[in-house]
């Protein structure tokens, strides 16, 4: 029972993480490098959007995505009784 | 009051500050020396981290690259920062929940073997040794330019302030000084960038205001990319470098981040697993306010150096420029003898060299910012430096008074002898630091590139093949670390300081720059490990235990033995 309950928690932990790391690789490498170029023919404000989510954007989504994946573990850790 | 006095009253109430709190927090304990007992909370620990890891060349230096490569210099921003994203999710919490001291403490634990010890021993030091050479290189320059004293003086100041609070306090110390030494480098850096987007943009926010429009009402970044082309450069919002080339430095910058030991640490001295993740959702979030503030900096002084210099008689140039120039760091040969400055992308042609480590430093004086501000930038170049000095210090220590006297020397060592030895081991690291700073090998800025390959191509995979992956034996770790290790050396001294053949551009494989090659590296280490280990046998049980135990949070404890 304790042995299947950490096992679920674990395969859950790896799912958020693959969620939150694509998320991650798709805002600094696909859009902030590999994309860039098509990217930079539209525009925000000043910004040319590739170059901005080079330099800004990518920045701003991985503080969230820390902070996304505190709230998940957290509700995660009460749900399998592993909080203290 | 002029800039010197200014500087040196901030400076020394800075220094007063950092002192009073070493004092304040000596370590009694090596657990206290290690991990400051234990239970630092998330947000002094996110304070002190981001402090720790915002080194000189975070504060000095990246906003002038960013400055003078434009795009290209984008890799240094998403990969010093998405470094945290991976060490957030795939090591902080379990290192934490694992519980020791160290990173070799961890590699040698789940490897079951002081080989695997040993060789992340040397990693760590090699890392460490490299990387604070800089910082106090950086704490001499500062010092020469705004207090005027010798270079050499101002790198024995520092070293003697690191070792009142990195000796005597330990991780204690050195955890409530950054906290302080973070508090003086935010408001260092975002006080001169709030003054000048104002200036510039008529925005307050420097993360807009640098794309905003300026007085004509042209956007910033198309007047700058309009100046580039002008002058010949290639256009600040595009860059030069590979697509490739970029993609792999940033994956370098951002695992070898994730595998730096000195940052690694830090989230041994929260209490639980959930206090390390919160305490990395702090530190990238205090980061970050340097980080997207530093291209708008680099903007803003890219654009007021072109207008300030470019085509004016050297004459009437501002005093900043003079003073700079007295310290070799600006030059200007007039080529052409028309007594104007001609600054383009030809070298032929071109008439002026600026360091890009005086960006940041030189960017309040260009504006004509009041003295204080230009000071306080002083006094927060200072703050970084020494702190993320002090963190890597800590790491020499404890390598060699845990990992090699503790663990393999002289297991018997009491707990004062070690705390002694650890003392010891970090005024030679400092001594040591000090004589780098003094006399610099050439290659300082080519190794700290190097620091970051290496994490990179050692650290990152062992660490997490031993938190993702059960099957993963020492055969397979220590081959994938030494063959990553071996490999980025090679690649380095070969590219960089012309070794085995040297070579230039065009002999590099595939196009990857040696910065680019710690990606290749890991990938290798990850592969020779896997490989490895299908061939070999299984882990013994118990440690496969340990890795079952580290995957669920609850029941941390407290760091131990």
């Amino acid at each position: 029972m304790i042995l299947e309950n950490k096992k679920n928690y674990w395969k859950k932990n790896l799912k958020y993480l693959a969620i939150l790391l694509s998320i991650w690789f798709l805002v600094s490498f696909v859009f902030g490098i590999l994309l860039v170029d098509e990217l930079n023919t539209i525009r925000l404000g000043g910004f040319k959007l590739g170059f901005w989510f080079a330099q800004q954007g990518a920045i701003y989504v991985f503080v969230m995505l820390i902070l996304i994946y505190i709230r998940l573990m957290n509700k995660l850790d009460k749900e399998f009784g592993f909080d203290e | 009051m002029s800039i010197q006095v200014w500087t040196w009253i901030l400076v020394g109430i800075t220094f007063t500050i950092y002192i009073g709190i070493a004092i304040w927090s000596r370590a009694g304990s090596t657990k206290e020396f290690y991990v400051a007992g234990g239970g630092v909370s998330p947000l002094a620990n996110g304070l002190a981290t981001a402090a720790d890891w915002m080194s000189a060349a975070s504060f000095i230096s990246m906003a002038g690259i960013i400055s003078f490569n434009g795009y290209d210099g984008s890799v240094y921003l998403m990969g010093w920062t998405g470094g945290y994203v991976l060490l957030a999710l795939l090591l902080a919490p379990y290192l934490r929940k694992f519980g020791k001291f160290t990173v070799p403490d961890f590699i040698g634990d789940r490897y079951y073997s002081n080989t695997a010890r040993s060789v992340a021993v040397f990693c760590a030091l090699l890392i460490s040794f490299t990387y604070v050479a800089g910082q106090m290189r950086g704490v001499g320059l500062v010092f020469s330019r705004f207090l005027e004293v010798d270079i050499n003086t101002g790198v024995i100041i520092g070293m003697i302030i690191v070792l009142f609070y990195a000796v005597l306090g330990g991780m204690k110390g050195i955890t409530y000084t950054q906290v302080a030494q973070y508090c003086v480098l935010i408001f260092a850096f975002m006080v001169p960038a709030i003054f000048i987007s104002i200036q510039m943009t008529g925005n307050p926010i420097p993360q807009l205001g640098f794309g905003g429009m300026d007085e004509n009402g042209i956007y910033l970044l198309d007047k700058l990319d309009g100046l580039h082309k002008e002058l010949g450069f290639s256009e600040y919002t595009s860059g030069s470098k590979s697509t490739l080339d970029v993609f792999l430095i940033t994956a370098a910058l951002m695992v070898g981040t994730a595998g730096l030991p000195h940052v690694i640490v830090r989230f041994f001295t929260v209490k639980k697993v959930a206090d390390a993740r919160k305490s990395a959702g702090w530190a990238l979030f205090l980061i970050a306010i340097l980080y997207t503030t530093a291209p708008a900096i680099a903007v803003f002084s890219r654009t007021n150096l072109i207008e300030t210099v470019s085509n004016k008689a050297y004459s009437e140039l501002p005093a900043w420029f003079s003073n700079w120039e007295k310290t070799g760091l600006i030059t200007f040969d007039d080529k052409n003898k028309d007594g104007k400055v001609q600054y383009v992308a030809d070298t032929k042609k071109n008439e002026l060299t600026v360091d890009k480590d005086i960006m940041v430093l030189a960017n309040p004086e260009i504006a004509g910012l009041p003295n204080w501000v230009i000071a306080l930038v002083a006094a927060g170049g200072l703050a970084a430096a020494l702190s993320t000095a002090a963190g890597l210090l800590l790491v020499i220590s404890a390598s060699v008074s845990h990992d090699l006297i503790k663990k393999m020397i002289n297991p018997k060592i009491s707990e004062k002898g070690e705390l002694i030895a650890a003392r010891l081991a970090a005024v030679v690291a400092v001594c040591v630091a000090g004589y780098f700073g003094i006399n610099p090998p050439d290659f300082v800025a080519a190794t700290v590139a190097l620091a970051f390959g290496l994490a990179a191509a050692s650290f990152f995979p062992a660490i997490v093949l031993g938190i993702f992956s059960k099957r993963m034996n020492k055969e397979g770790a220590i081959s994938g670390m030494v063959i990553g290790i071996l490999l980025m050396l090679f690649y380095m001294m070969r590219f960089k300081f012309g070794w085995f053949g040297g070579g230039t551009k065009e002999d590099w494989w595939f196009g990857i720059s040696p910065e680019g090659f710690g990606t290749i590296a890991m990938c290798a280490n990850f592969m020779v490990s896997i490989i490895i280990s299908k061939f070999t046998p299984k882990p013994p049980i118990e440690v496969q235990e340990i890795v079952e135990n580290i995957r669920i949070p609850s029941e941390a404890g407290a760091a131990t033995h």
